[in-house]
């Protein structure tokens, strides 16, 4: 279930994170806020989370693909500017649940009612800054083999069996009991 | 046998999705040959969107990306308009499989070819190549950094 791919860029103190940094096991998914299954996939990680508590840090890299999903690059870019203002998990979770709709004026009105302050967003869209993390993290999703929407790096590794709850579920015991 | 690395790589010209003709002694930049086993299959739709997105990153090392399965035109043309991809499928139709077999990744059990890519350097030789599992979606990693590695 895991490949020979690895993670090419290591996990550090500008991903956005969950859980513990000490934990034992790394989850880090590669993703695309209008990837449908993505969207299937997150609360499947937020329950991973509950279950294995701190035993697994969670990162999330955006891996827009654009062909496919022309919205997806203005959603991971307002997902980058909402964590700007700290709120990158909320906007997140917006996002995979509003996926009909993420057309511009839609993701103002999502961070509108995050409380954010959306004139400070346009900003920090303009300067460029959320769309260069993007483009970093895309193409980091390209050397580590990133192979569709999403991808799973565990402890590093591409995992390349199911997402599923209960499969990914066992897999991430084995791996924690080693 | 698999065309090994090194090996001069045969020429050929294959119609693309809209029924304008592909010579490879065309080029005169690295070319990634992406083999897939065939249209609408759920690894290659993966596959194919990956390498699609990645292009430019391709692009800006100056290399061309060129998909190739035994589908025909028509069928190319319709799924290359439904995934919206970004660079064009060759068709190796008629005789069928002819460029798979010429690159030893023809497979006679099933009349598909593999999953295999080829970078081919601007000299026509092949520079790196890996067949993959035929369930395994292979990613775009290990033709960037070949595509590195010439540039």
């Amino acid at each position: 279930m895991s490949s020979g791919a690895t993670l090419a860029i290591p996990v550090g103190p500008k991903d956005h994170a969950r859980g513990s940094a000490d934990a034992p096991l790394t989850l880090v998914e590669y993703g695309d806020y209008q990837c449908p299954y993505c969207a299937e996939a997150n609360p499947i990680v937020e329950l991973l989370l509950e279950k294995f508590g701190d035993a697994v840090l969670f990162v999330f890299r955006n891996f827009p693909l654009v062909d496919v999903h022309e919205h997806a690059e203005a959603a991971a870019e307002i997902a980058e500017a909402a964590g700007l203002q700290g709120k990158f998990w909320e906007m997140h979770d917006v996002l995979f649940e509003n996926q009909k709709d993420l057309r511009e004026s839609a993701l103002l009105h999502y961070a509108q009612n995050l409380g954010l302050d959306t004139s400070q967003i346009q900003n920090d869209l303009a300067t460029g800054q959320p769309r260069g993390r993007v483009e970093a993290d895309f193409e980091g999703a390209i050397r580590s083999g990133a192979n569709g929407t999403p991808t799973f790096f565990v402890n590093g590794t591409r995992y390349d069996g199911s997402w599923q709850l209960e499969m990914f579920e066992t897999y991430i015991s084995k791996v924690l009991k080693g | 046998m698999v065309l090994d690395i090194g090996a001069r790589s045969p020429d050929f010209t294959l119609i693309d999705q809209t029924g304008s003709q592909v010579t490879l002694a065309d080029f005169n930049e690295p070319v990634v040959l992406i083999f897939y086993p065939a249209d609408w299959s759920p690894v290659c739709s993966d596959e194919l969107s990956v390498f699609s997105a990645a292009h430019r990153l391709f692009q800006d090392r100056g290399a061309r990306l060129l998909g190739v399965s035994v589908d025909g035109m028509w069928c190319h043309q319709a799924f290359h308009a439904q995934r919206n991809l970004s660079f064009p499928l060759l068709a190796d139709f008629e005789p069928k499989g002819a460029v798979a077999r010429s690159f030893g990744v023809y497979r006679e059990s099933d009349g598909i070819t593999e999953r295999a890519i080829f970078v081919i350097d601007a000299t026509k030789h092949v520079a790196w190549r890996e067949v993959f599992p035929i369930g395994e979606n292979p990613g775009a990693d290990g033709a960037l950094r070949e595509v590195e590695a010439l540039s």
